[in-house]
């Protein structure tokens, strides 16, 4: 059992949590994510890890209240407890002094990349940070990277905050003599944005998400192709080289149960958030 | 009447039409009056061929007498002075190979010799029902032994290690305790009370259990390395093989593994009661020809499919699954197909499988396995439709630990090394079950936890006296 100690509405649908796991937190490092399980008829799904406090004990995640799992966690408040966290699993991000790394987060995934980016700080990076969302309320995390990066932009799928969509990003990519991308977002983020690296020939590293069950490499669910190759994210990532990923196919694997999830989550809604 | 040999008493079971629609047990479990009758029919041999050719020796030709004479709990307690859990070896292991196998009224009459499984799992469902546990005195030590992993080998390695009087502790990365017994067995072979019963003996006899411990990512091997006195490494072989043909990144593809993982421990065949889905559709080729090949295909045909096939490269005599599972699996309907191996997977637009091109094969001289080798017909290729496919050719040691011990040495199978006393190239360190082994058997994985037990032992005196 792990207790939630404490519970954030960052923005409509996005939380935080931060949760007691005393078993987890010191071996957590910026880009490995942790394994859920809310109750006993719950599934296990994967979420990045945001940020660890060893002398509290906690480790913090955020989420998007997206499908059955995620409703269910927004659903629980201070003090309840999570019946499973399995974790760190995955490796972490590479951490050295590349020298200038432009750090790119959309949405939800802004949150993870940001403890990615304070390390890179950390190891003597100058950091470049972009976070973006749909809209300039599903922004989150803004203060926490302005804090951390040297320079600053915000942008938005609709205009409403910052620069609109992420053609801006040629400007930096051109003129910045950027060493490494980190990217973590939705898989049209981390695409595009590996799309228009690889033209500038700068590594480019993202984090996938593909669909998970035990996430220590047991079941070969969340096999992606990097390079021609099939890899399992669970344990030969999360982090791979962005120019090297066969999107395609992670669109598409993640798609697998979409039936399935709508008929979990609408099943969720009518019984008003309780499992059965 | 007393009637020593005659005919073995046979074992209800759930009727075919019935059982395809559940995931309760298949055979019924004998009464008591026919367990005595099954254990009466015993000739008693002085020399006990059954406890030879045993892997953890039980002492089978006592338990059969004491089940003769009525005396269940005398019979429970033999068969648990030297098998862990009698409930799951009693369903799972393949006695036609072992003790029932060279039982003398089985010789010219296959399968007629004693049903000592079928004995062993009701004298253990016996003592459960009547609470009626083995007892032993712990003379409590200092010494503390992990073991990681918590399947059988570890199960059997943790009891005699508390025996001895160490402090034990599992480490187990998944939520529920039990290894392959737990994610891998369906419950219609293994019902999962049964496995919970036999976990909960450990925490009883002092047995610390940490679920949700993925050693090599939370907790370090050479933090444990340092602070335990003693390691066993029982992290089974959970690694799924993929044959590495075209079309298997396509949907409706999945490891036995998976398929498995997602049926049994996270009970997707009670979806949406649970959350966890799995996508199983009408025709669904199952590749290989163990009993995980037989789990999967009974599991896809309990999850709803029409028609499930088994894809065999060799023939049903070569087939490595235990006589009982084929048995099974062929009376729920499934069709075991010889002599066919994939060559590729096809898939439809939207990346969902949708056949599966098999090459005919025949059989040529024996390789090393000793049984004939596979060859295929040139030109033989033909395509069958499917719309799902479970490949379930193998396992393999899971990586993620080895490439966190790298100070540990392993074969090019990537199972760990070990010499004849289970003892790795690490001091203190031992390793068995199919960590070690590669693809075995939960009795083989229950005598390596028994071994390494006496291996840690001598080597914490042997630490001591120096």
């Amino acid at each position: 059992m792990n207790k939630i100690v404490a519970k954030q509405e960052l923005a409509t649908k996005i939380k935080l949590v931060e949760i007691y796991a005393p078993e987890s937190v010191e071996e957590a490092k910026p880009g490995q994510f942790v394994i859920l399980h809310i109750d006993e008829k719950g599934e296990r799904f994967p979420l990045t890890i945001v940020d660890a406090n060893i002398s509290k004990g906690t480790i913090s995640l955020v989420f998007n209240e997206v499908g059955k799992s995620t409703k269910q966690l927004g659903i629980l408040e201070e003090g309840d407890d999570i019946l499973n966290l399995a974790g760190p699993l995955g490796n972490p991000s590479e951490i050295e002094n590349f020298g200038r790394v432009l750090c790119i987060g959309g949405g939800v995934m802004i949150a993870p990349l940001w403890f990615v980016a304070s390390a890179l700080r950390k190891a003597g990076n100058e950091i470049i940070g972009v976070i973006g969302a749909r809209n300039k309320d599903l922004l989150i995390f803004e203060d926490e990277m302005k804090a951390i990066s040297d320079e600053f932009y915000i942008t938005t799928d609709d205009g409403s905050k910052g620069y609109t969509g992420l053609d801006f990003l040629n400007k930096i990519l051109s003129q910045k003599n950027i060493n490494r991308v980190v990217t973590m977002g939705s898989v049209v983020t981390m695409k595009a944005v590996s799309e228009m690296t690889k033209s500038y020939g700068i590594k480019t590293m993202v984090t996938l998400t593909p669909i998970m069950v035990d996430g220590t490499g047991m079941c070969g669910c969340c096999r992606v192709s990097v390079g021609g190759e099939i890899k399992y994210a669970c344990i030969d990532g999360p982090e791979f080289d962005g120019h090297a990923v066969d999107w395609n196919l992670l669109v598409s694997r993640k798609r697998i149960y979409l039936p399935e999830e709508r008929i979990s989550s609408l099943l969720n809604e009518r019984l008003g958030g309780i499992n059965p | 009447m007393i009637q020593i040999g005659g005919t073995r008493i046979p074992m209800q079971e759930q009727k075919v039409q019935e059982r395809i629609k559940n995931f309760y047990s298949v055979p019924l479990g004998y009464t008591e009056k026919e367990v005595v009758a099954e254990a009466q029919r015993c000739i008693l041999c002085k020399d006990a061929p059954c406890e030879k050719f045993c892997p953890v020796n039980m002492k089978i030709r006592d338990m059969i007498r004491k089940v003769a004479e009525r005396d269940f709990k005398q019979a429970f307690l033999i068969a648990k002075e030297d098998n862990a859990i009698p409930a799951i070896a009693g369903r799972v292991c393949p006695q036609e190979n072992q003790c029932e196998g060279v039982c003398p009224l089985g010789i010219g009459f296959t399968g007629n010799g004693i049903n000592i499984g079928k004995l062993e799992a009701f004298i253990a469902d016996w003592a459960m029902e009547n609470g009626i546990k083995e007892k032993f005195y712990v003379k409590e030590r200092a010494e503390k032994v992990a073991l990681i992993g918590s399947g059988p080998a570890s199960i059997s390695c943790a009891v005699d290690l508390r025996k001895f009087g160490y402090k034990v502790t599992i480490y187990e990365a998944l939520h529920k305790a039990g290894g392959v017994l737990q994610y891998g067995i369906p419950a219609f072979r293994l019902p999962k009370d049964i496995v919970e019963y036999e976990l909960s003996y450990l925490t009883e006899i002092g047995v610390e259990i940490k679920l949700n411990n993925v050693v090599g990512q939370n907790i370090k091997f050479q933090k444990l390395n340092q602070e335990y006195d003693a390691i066993f490494i029982g992290t089974g072989a959970g690694a799924p093989l993929f044959m590495g043909i075209e079309g298997e990144k396509l949907k409706g593809l999945y490891s036995a593994n998976e398929f498995l993982i997602r049926t049994n421990l996270m009970k997707a065949y009670k979806f949406p009661e649970y959350d966890t889905p799995i996508v199983c559709g009408n025709k669904v080729g199952v590749i290989g020809a163990g009993n995980v090949t037989m789990d999967s295909a009974r599991c896809a045909k309990r999850l709803g499919a029409k028609n499930v096939q088994i894809l065999y490269r060799r023939t049903k005599k070569e087939a490595p699954a235990r006589d009982e599972e084929i048995q099974h699996a062929l009376e729920e309907g499934i069709i075991l197909k010889e002599l066919v191996n994939p060559t590729r997977i096809l898939g439809n637009d939207m990346g969902w499988v949708n056949g599966i091109e098999l090459i005919k094969m025949k059989l040529g001289k024996p390789d090393k396995s000793g049984r004939p080798r596979p060859i295929p017909i040139q030109g033989s290729e033909f395509i069958m439709e499917v719309d799902t496919v479970v490949e379930a050719i193998g396992t393999k040691p899971n990586r993620l630990f080895l490439t966190k011990t790298p100070e540990l040495e392993t074969t090019d199978w990537g199972t760990i090394k070990v010499d004849k006393n289970l003892m790795t190239n690490i001091k203190g360190v031992t390793a068995g079950g199919d960590a070690m082994r590669g693809n075995a058997t939960v009795i083989l994985a229950l005598g390596d936890g028994r071994k390494a037990a006496k291996t840690v032992h001598k080597y914490i005196l042997m630490k001591n006296s120096t």
